[in-house]
């Protein structure tokens, strides 16, 4: 369904659990509570988290939108039958998140032709009035509100209508006057001389989408009447971090009635809000999102393996490795509100024929959930073919990309880039004795350039060593018996399993996913004045049993969340449409 | 291999074009085209030059890559042997240095991005000045329908050597089928069509565009100081924009050897085995060529590799990259052999580059002729990610300016300096090029006519 949200009436207990304790106690009381896969008790709710955490502001950012966020706007706005194309390009990764490079990036003469290509395509079909001999239904029936008097001449009254409720979709708040005045003459000048009152429409919206007020998504400020002389988001732009956030994607009308009310502006209407968004089918879509991006699913897009070496690792099969893990980080985070921490332990994920054939289990058809037997080597999320596919060479496995992705993915740590100056032809000296990853490995060690940041990687990512470089498990490298113990930060284990318990356990697990999750939802890097915030989510998070919805429920209520900093507040003017006067609350 | 280029004389063309019935241009077709001599076109103006780059990553196996001869009679060593066919339409540098200064080395960065801006980045997300294709499009690409065209053999859109600046970053084209639907897509104004209607479509965007230019310069007062940089970049594309729906919708001058090449069927499989990046390649070389033909750009990007080439060869174990660092050296050969056999895809495929455009007739001589295309790489012996004597090629005579067939030595100065006297030989009036140890107002005197 295209522009309002159905609110989905499965069971979502996320949604009840917060909306139950919305009276309720303060954040840094709360108790982990539920189980994974249990009959989860609704956590203690998070009403207060915008007093508990630190008095502070985030900065105003003019984000440009992701490829998955234009893909799901032309879809939520438009239908999921309309065809987006691939517009918008890789954005440069900044801080651990593509969402957070967003805030930084620009673009160029020739993004903006590959822009205007795809909104003539997604404009065409809006309006394409179908085929029936093709069943090819007719877009414009059903997303043009109204008809002309004749198809064949301008008609402001309708024009009107379809720019204004398109617009107020797609630019997230009502379309200031003077440009819908402008856009109406547009469509009518185009209608008259064309002939046809929807090559006018076309054209409006082929502007609309490419017009910056659409694709990039700008905080706008106004005076904080809470706080003097500050600033705080205006009510639309509230709704557009909200959605974006934790949808993905544009506000719904529902959204946009709360911000044109004024609603959203008051602590009441944001929880009710964010209640609301957070008990939503699409909070998956926001959820998988945020993973993709974290996880650097991005490198997924042009990953293949050698064919030779790994027959059954298929381009098919990399693409249900992706979808594998983030149906499982769904489930595990939204669906049964588990502990993130024990995405790392978990033996339950979902199976596709294509993965069973690499996981060695048996098939069923479609996607079906599946349980790795106690006994397995696999457990938790670096145990998938994505992580250990995608961290490896096209035809052999790396203990040294698997570890630096292990530290920079999930601890945000960042690992220095080798030195120049380097000869590794001993690895392959057709004389040497190195045989395995681990022999390799204790080579670098031996040369002390090489050793400070291989001692950092190497230790973990050997423990990984029993599955090749598509994922595949194996219990011996050229006939020598795998050794995968290892070492994470002073945790020692003797195999893969061991690896995933002490990175479940590392302290710095739940406040590096803080971060990120921080980042994302402000949109953009973390700055010098975060510290106290991060350090304050850690512990809201940890109170809720690391319940991943709680902390996004926690940020999204927080006080940064809607003031912004003077140092970079942009101002209102007549241009956009204004956000309701509201009092100050 | 793609032959569409392979038999695209003139004189073919011309038979077609008579044989066709959908095209009805009377002959002779020169008058229309050119001028009386075949030198300029038809009204007088001179032929178009084009400049372009080609990105190939990794370097050389200086045993067997460079030449014992400099000047104009050199013999190709083993590594090269592939440029036999085009070794007369080429010149190759070696000799050149890039210089970091107080600069990091950074792997396989430093390299290209000195050869390619002028300048060594200080840290890998440092973009210093612009790239040299912005800097030549802003001269020579402001006519044509794209300004440049970027496009990468790896599929890969994050893969480029081409920007503006840290926050604009010129991605590439990593589909083939990509490439032939922007430049050969529904938009695409046949140059030789017999007649010419505007586009009504193309009309009713550039009356709309006004209204989204307007609207772009409130939002670019509502803004901070940075992101009003952004705004205004984001402008600049709007202008652009327009500008092209202006040229759209002015009759295109004819081109003699403009013939928009058969869609694609489907597109080339995601990967970076190298039979798939040569197939890649080649199907974007041929449609480059024919985009530069129907004067649809006058620059481009092309890479066939990247710097950290990831290319792979089945049965190998190794992509290109962990190959240079790991592969020793053969004591009996004197080089690594697996890494020169990747190296030599690379220089079968530039052969297959240069050639391609060198078929293409174009008044009395060849669209490479009116070309001046830049070759460059990130290092020169990758296993120790060297800069010194980087090598580097160039193709094409710049409409006259420039010779070829040439081993031109650097005695150690800057590689800047190729980019500069080309940009000289393209008519673009700098005094001078790149920054401190890479800063150069010498151009290659050898190669200059």
């Amino acid at each position: 369904m295209r522009l309002f949200d159905r609110v989905s009436h499965r069971s979502n207990i996320a949604g009840r659990s917060i909306l139950a304790g919305i009276a309720g106690s303060a954040v840094l009381a709360l108790a982990a509570c539920s189980q994974p896969g249990g009959d989860a008790k609704p956590s203690a709710p998070a009403a207060a988290a915008e007093t508990a955490l630190p008095d502070s502001t985030s900065a105003a950012r003019v984000r440009l939108m992701t490829a998955s966020q234009y893909a799901n706007v032309i879809a939520d706005v438009f239908g999921a039958d309309i065809k987006p194309g691939k517009p918008l390009g890789p954005l440069t990764r900044t801080d651990g998140l593509v969402a957070s490079g967003a805030s930084k990036v620009g673009v160029t003469s020739s993004d903006m032709m590959k822009l205007q290509r795809a909104a003539s395509a997604v404009a065409t079909q809006v309006v394409d009035n179908g085929n029936l001999a093709q069943e090819i239904p007719s877009h414009r029936d059903s997303l043009v509100p109204c008809k002309p008097k004749d198809p064949a001449a301008s008609d402001d009254a309708c024009a009107t209508k379809f720019i204004a409720q398109t617009g107020r979709l797609l630019y997230r708040r009502p379309l200031a006057d003077d440009l819908l005045s402008a856009y109406v003459a547009k469509a009518k000048k185009a209608a008259d001389d064309n002939k046809d009152f929807y090559a006018g429409l076309t054209g409006v919206l082929e502007g609309m989408l490419v017009d910056p007020n659409v694709l990039m998504i700008t905080d706008i400020a106004e005076a904080d009447p809470k706080h003097a002389g500050q600033k705080r988001l205006d009510a639309y732009s509230v709704a557009s971090r909200l959605s974006f956030f934790l949808w993905n994607t544009v506000p719904d009308d529902t959204l946009l009635k709360m911000a044109q009310s004024g609603e959203l502006l008051t602590p009441k209407g944001r929880a009710k809000a964010v209640d609301m968004m957070l008990a939503s089918p699409k909070l998956e879509n926001g959820v998988r999102a945020f993973f993709d991006d974290m996880f650097a699913f991005d490198d997924f897009d042009n990953l293949s393996k050698d064919g030779a070496v790994y027959p059954i690792v298929t381009g098919a099969a990399l693409k249900d490795a992706r979808e594998q893990t983030l149906r499982t980080v769904a489930d595990h985070l939204v669906t049964r509100r588990g502990d993130y921490r024990d995405l790392f332990t978990t033996k339950h994920t979902f199976m596709s024929p294509a993965l069973a054939a690499i996981y060695q289990v048996p098939t069923r058809p479609g996607w079906t959930p599946y349980d790795f037997p106690e006994t397995s080597p696999r457990q938790g999320i670096l145990t998938h073919i994505s992580f250990l596919a995608v961290h490896s060479h096209p035809a052999r496995s790396s203990a040294t990309l698997r570890g630096k992705a292990l530290r920079e993915l999930f601890l945000c740590q960042k690992v220095p880039a080798p030195p120049a100056n380097v000869d590794f032809s001993a690895l392959e000296d057709p004389t040497s004795p190195f045989r395995t990853a681990r022999d390799r490995v204790n080579f670098h060690l031996q040369n002390p350039v090489c050793a400070g940041c291989h001692k950092i990687t190497d230790p973990m990512g050997l423990a990984l060593e029993n599955f090749d470089g598509g994922g595949q498990y194996r219990d011996n490298e050229k006939g020598v018996a795998i050794d995968a113990s290892g070492n994470l930060d002073g945790a020692s284990f003797k195999d893969v399993t061991g690896l995933s318990k002490a990175l479940r356990d590392h302290s710095q697990v739940p406040r590096c996913l803080v971060r990120r999750v921080y980042s994302y939802g402000t949109g953009g890097p973390l700055t010098n004045d975060s510290n106290d915030q991060i350090d304050a989510l850690t512990k809201v998070f940890a109170s809720s049993g690391y319940r991943v919805p709680d902390l996004m429920r926690a940020i999204a209520l927080s006080d940064a969340f809607i003031r912004v900093s003077d140092a970079e507040v942009p101002k209102a003017t007549a241009s956009a449409a204004a956000s309701p006067a509201v009092a100050a609350h | 291999m793609n032959n569409f280029l392979e038999s695209l004389t003139r004189r073919r063309l011309l038979r077609g074009m008579l044989a066709g019935s959908a095209v009805s241009v009377g002959l002779p077709l020169l008058d229309i085209f050119l001028n009386g001599n075949g030198n300029a076109l038809a009204d007088g103006s001179p032929m178009p030059i084009r400049f372009g780059t080609w990105g190939w990553g990794l370097g050389m196996s200086e045993k067997i890559f460079k030449p014992k001869q400099y000047g104009a009679s050199w013999e190709l060593p083993e590594e090269i042997e592939s440029l036999k066919p085009v070794q007369k339409h080429l010149n190759l540098y070696t000799g050149f240095n890039g210089f970091r200064d107080a600069a990091p080395n950074l792997c396989h960065t430093t390299g290209w991005v000195i050869l390619r801006s002028g300048a060594a980045p200080l840290s890998g997300n440092d973009k210093p000045n612009e790239t040299i294709d912005v800097t030549v499009a802003k001269k020579i690409g402001t006519t044509t329908r794209f300004p440049m065209l970027t496009m990468s053999a790896t599929g890969d859109p994050r893969d480029t050597q081409s920007y503006e600046s840290a926050s604009l970053i010129n991605t590439s084209e990593g589909s083939a089928l990509g490439l032939y639907t922007t430049v050969f897509g529904p938009d695409f104004q046949d140059p030789n069509a017999k007649e010419f209607k505007p586009n009504p479509k193309i009309m009713v965007r550039q009356s709309v565009i006004s209204s989204v230019m307007d609207n772009t310069k409130k939002l670019e007062q509502m803004v901070g100081a940075e992101d009003k940089q952004r705004i205004d970049q984001y402008f600049t594309g709007l202008r652009d924009l327009e500008k092209q729906f202006e040229r759209q919708l002015t009759k295109p001058e004819p081109r003699e050897a403009c013939v928009a090449p058969k869609p694609l069927r489907g597109d080339i499989a995601t990967g970076v085995d190298y039979e798939l990046v040569n197939k890649r390649h080649q199907t974007m070389t041929d449609i480059l060529v024919m985009a530069m033909a129907c004067d649809q750009t006058r620059v481009f990007n092309m890479l066939y590799s990247k710097s950290f080439a990831s290319t792979t060869k089945p049965d190998y174990e190794k992509p290109h990259h962990t190959a240079s660092h790991e592969e020793p050296i053969d004591q009996a050969l004197g080089y690594q052999p697996m890494v020169s056999w990747f190296l030599r895809r690379a220089f079968e495929n530039w052969a297959y580059f240069v050639g391609a455009f060198a078929k293409v007739k174009e008044g009395d001589g060849t669209l490479l002729d009116n070309m001046a295309i830049y070759a460059s790489t990130d290092q020169s012996f990758a296993k120790i990610h060297s800069i010194e004597g980087l090598p580097m090629f160039s193709a094409g005579r710049a409409g006259g300016k420039l010779k070829t067939g040439l081993h031109i030595d650097g005695q150690g100065t800057t590689g800047c300096r190729l980019g500069y006297t080309l940009m000289q030989a393209i008519g673009l009036d700098i005094p001078h090029w790149g920054n401190q140890s890479n800063q150069t107002n010498k151009p290659i005197a050898e190669m200059v006519v």
